[in-house]
Order: C-alpha cells, then structure tokens, then sequence
C-alpha cells in the first residue's frame, strides 16, 4: 500500500486552477521532490495533504486513512513543515520544541533519538528566541518540531528557500539520516538542482504535473542532442543560434548557452557545423562542447512541449 | 572597457564590530557581477556603501565616476533597483507604475510620457497599460520591472536574486534581457543565495566575514576548488 495516495486532485481558488486532476503515489521510505517554480500548485497540494484545506475534486490517502473522513487521525501521524516559518518567534528554541511535543501528548524524551541529530545542533542556542535564529537554525528547529512526536509521514514545504547552500545541504543530510526511521518524505522546491536529492520527482508547472520518474528516468528521457557552447557576446550568440538550421532550442545555461538540435547525427558532426556556422557569423572565443541534459533541461522541454 | 565600479580597502564597523573589512574590487562598464556571501558575511552592508544608502567607516569607493563618501546622492541618481521579492506595486496599473518610479528617480513629466509610450511599445504592453500589474503573468512582470528600473538610463542596476523561484523558461528569459542591457553597457550587479543564479555572471566576488575570499570567473572558481557546481564551490569556501 502506497503511504501518500492523492487521486485526480481538483482545487480552485475562484476562476484559478491551483491543482488540475493530478494523481500520483509515494511509497514507503522514499523521498519524493515536487519541484516547480512558484505558482506550480505545490503548497495547494501540501495544505490538501496537511487536512488544512478541502480539495474540490478528487481526494488524499495518507498510510489508508481519508484525507477529509480521518483527518485528526492523519495529523497524529504527519509532520508538516510550511514554507512560512512558523514556530513561536517569542518563545525559545526549547520552549518551542516542548510546545509541539506536549501538543502531540509527547515529551522532548520520548523521541529525543529521532531529533538528536539535528537538535544537537542547535542545542547551545536552546534558550535564544526563535525569532533571533539565523536561517539555517530555524529551519533545524522547524524540522525537530515537525518531528518530536514521530511522524510516519513528513511533509516539506521549500524547506531550502531563503537558506544559503551550506544549510540547504546540511538539511538533505538531515533527510537521508531520517530514512532509517523508515518515515515517507514529500519535499518540494523551485531549485531544479535538488531533484537528484530525491528518489523519484514530479515536475510541476501550472498545477499538472509534467512527468514523474526517478531523477535519472527524466534525464535519460530528454532524447536530443545537447550541445554547451560560449562565445565572449553571449546575447548575440543566442539570437543566431537561434536560427541556425538543425537547431531545435537555445537558451542561456550558467556560463554557456545550451544548444537542444533537432536530430542524432553520427559522430562530431552537430559541433563541426556549430562551429563553422558560429565562425562564419563572426564569434570570437568560441568553446563548444557535449552537455548532459539535466532535470531543468528537461523541464524547459517539457513546457515548451 | 572602462572601471565603473571601483573600491579600495572599503570598511564598515558598528562598534567593535566589523562588517565589512577592507575590501577592494573593481566592476567593469557592461560586466554582469555576482556578489555573493552566506548570511550575515557584509554583503548587505556593503551593497548598502556602495549605493549611497550607508557612510563608509573608512576605505574608498567610487561608483560611475562619484565618490560614495561625498557625493552619495550623484551616486543614487545613477544606479538602478529590481529584486524579485518587490519591485513594482500591484495594485497599480502598469502605466501608474512607470509613472510613480519615473517621478520617484526625478525625471520630468515630459519626459516620463515620452518613456512610457517607448517602453509600452517595446515591451509590446501597450493593450495592458491600464491593467493592474498583478493581473499580468509573471514573466511580463519582470520584464516590466528591469524596464523600469532601467527608466532613467542608470549606469548600474543592482538584482537581488532576481529569479528566484521562477520557472527555468522565464528565468531564460530574463537572463536574455540582463544580457541585451549588458550588451548595451548596462553593468549589472547582482546579490543572490541562488547559485544556479550565480553561474549566469561574468565574474563572482564571495565574502566570508566582511571579507572577499574569492573572485574570479565561475568557470576559473570551480576550476580552482574542484567543483561540479557554483553550490559546491560555495560550500567549500563558506567552510573554510
């Protein structure tokens, strides 16, 4: 039995449609990454999980209970971190934490061994206020009161916007330690590069879900030839790119642009006439080579299909 | 290429503390620069020096030729603002937007309805000019809003994580325009926690505790540090 279930989910807010008759499932122990930018439908979809807000079509399973029938029963059971920080900015790192384990009839004790980890680490702060911690304490203490009263299901609303990469790596350390306490995890994110953090993602856009697979399904599935290129007036180089013939898509890739070509030609072929068709134009410092498509590859392919 | 942007042992205290300790760097005219720093390492501080917000304590910086110590309001008039958290107002139409920033950065009536009617039509908005901003797609937003920030033809425009959190088809998009202003010799700075924002700059400054530890191109930083990535780099400088 799958332990999050959600069934042509439908919800509107007036004339929009945050969710469009998604369905999908995550099984035990997985970690699953809904990535997509804002707007995508993610937190809808996390407030419907949470037995926050009623879907208009369709309807959630969590570990088998109803998402609307059972809904105190699924909130003993899940933990749920918004996006928002939301703890008690007043009350200290400890207060909070005892706060949200005697509301779950739970004590900081009885599950210290889940949180030791990650609580050790913010332990020498545990008499500063909530509201005084930097980013990347917040979001420690977030996840140890999402977790004091030992969820089976865990819910992770951007957990790393508007954390700098060092506490946003440290946190999926945190996620991979939780695994061997067997607890099922939906996370989502805007950062395409945090996908491969995950077991399986679905890419989101305009509440439907695109695909979903594991991080290297998706990647594998691109299906043309992909090219990084530079030349030192990178927006000139984009515009022709453009319209040379055989070229299916380029856009602008960190350093390089990234060349999608429309068919497989044997060999070095594609990058003899990028090269001929750059120089003929007159680029200068011209650098071309061989690029992996990588999840947000895929995603631009995917909206534009 | 010319320096715009140029700064020389650049230091802020608060009492016993020091912000920003003497950093020098220079930006050139048309240069897209990454200014980059974990939370709390100075770069608020320092930004805040280098747009005429905040004295120095000591240390030199000019910004397109004036000097931030005593000419911060010359400064001002020349520089340009945009972050994706806030930039234009939403329950204003487009047209009352371009007005107010237009007003705001002292240009003449004149010449706002001179720029309005250019902007409008080279952002082809002209059917949306009396429609509420937050009525448009965010993609037209944020063209919107670099457009009005560059309304009174700053010298430097200042991003803060300028697409953060959209999708990767309009952040394309947006890096496309950052590119035609650059190409035009707009010099863009930009802040960010975001390193795949971080991979699209020329050059990348990172501070670690008011200092700048690193400075070089993204492909000669990860190069330097052995990294896949702009993240991982960070990462390894932040640890130290």
């Amino acid at each position: 039995m799958p332990v999050i279930e959600v069934q042509q989910l439908s919800k509107f807010y007036g004339q929009l449609q945050a969710l469009d008759n998604q369905s999908f499932q995550v099984e035990k122990g997985e970690i699953f990454g809904l990535i997509g930018p804002d707007g995508a439908g993610k937190t809808t979809l996390f407030r419907i999980l949470a037995t926050l807000l009623l879907p208009d079509q369709g309807h959630t399973r969590i570990c088998g209970l109803d998402g609307v029938k059972d809904y105190k029963k699924i909130r003993q059971i899940l933990g749920y971190m918004p996006g928002k920080f939301s703890l008690y900015q007043d009350l200290t790192v400890e207060e909070n934490l005892e706060f949200f384990a005697a509301v779950f009839g739970s004590s900081i004790r009885e599950n210290y061994e889940l949180i030791a980890p990650i609580y050790s680490q913010i332990a020498p702060f545990k008499d500063r206020r909530a509201g005084a911690l930097s980013g990347g304490m917040k979001q420690k203490l977030a996840l140890c009161c999402a977790l004091i009263h030992r969820p089976e299901v865990l819910l992770l609303d951007e957990p790393g916007t508007g954390v700098d990469p060092v506490s946003r790596q440290e946190f999926w350390e945190m996620l991979a330690g939780l695994r061997q306490f067997g607890i099922t995890m939906l996370v989502s994110t805007p950062n395409m590069d945090e996908a491969e953090l995950c077991h399986r993602v679905a890419l989101m856009q305009n509440g439907r879900i695109m695909a979903i697979d594991t991080p290297e399904g998706i990647t594998a599935d691109f299906g043309h030839p992909l090219y990084a290129v530079r030349a030192s007036d990178m927006y000139r180089l984009i515009q022709d790119l453009r319209s040379m013939d055989g070229v299916q898509d380029c856009y602008a890739f960190g350093e390089y642009a990234h060349v999608k070509m429309e068919s497989v030609i044997a060999g070095n072929q594609h990058q003899e006439k990028l090269r001929s068709f750059l120089q003929t134009n007159g680029h200068e410092k011209i650098d071309i080579k061989v690029a992996a498509p990588t999840i947000e590859d895929c995603f631009i392919s995917y909206i534009k299909s | 290429m010319s320096t715009i942007i140029s700064t020389d042992k650049l230091t802020k205290t608060f009492g016993a503390f020091t912000a920003v300790n003497a950093i020098s760097f220079d930006v050139m005219e048309g240069e897209i620069f990454g200014f980059l720093g974990a939370n709390g390492a100075g770069k608020t501080t320092a930004l805040k020096m280098l747009t005429g917000l905040l004295t120095p304590s000591s240390g030199k910086a000019t910004v397109a030729g004036f000097d931030v110590w005593k000419q911060p309001e010359q400064v001002k008039q020349r520089i340009g603002y945009m972050s994706q958290k806030f930039s234009l107002y939403e329950d204003l139409t487009v047209r009352e937007n371009i007005r107010l920033f237009g007003g705001i950065y002292g240009l003449s009536m004149p010449i706002i309805r001179e720029k309005t009617t250019s902007l409008l039509h080279k952002l082809e908005l002209e059917p949306e000019a009396d429609k509420l901003v937050k009525s448009l797609p965010l993609g037209w937003k944020q063209k919107l809003a670099f457009s009005v920030a560059l309304l009174h033809d700053p010298r430097i425009v200042f991003l803060d994580e300028p697409t953060s959190g959209v999708d990767p088809l309009t952040r394309r998009q947006f890096w496309e325009l950052i590119y035609e202003a650059a190409h035009q010799g707009v010099t863009l700075m930009v802040t960010t926690h975001y390193m795949e924002e971080a991979e699209y700059c020329n050059r990348l400054s990172m501070m670690v505790d008011g200092r700048i530890v690193a400075l070089d191109t993204p492909g000669a930083l990860k190069n330097q540090y052995q990294a896949r990535n702009m993240d991982e780099v960070f990462r390894k400088i932040a640890r130290g």
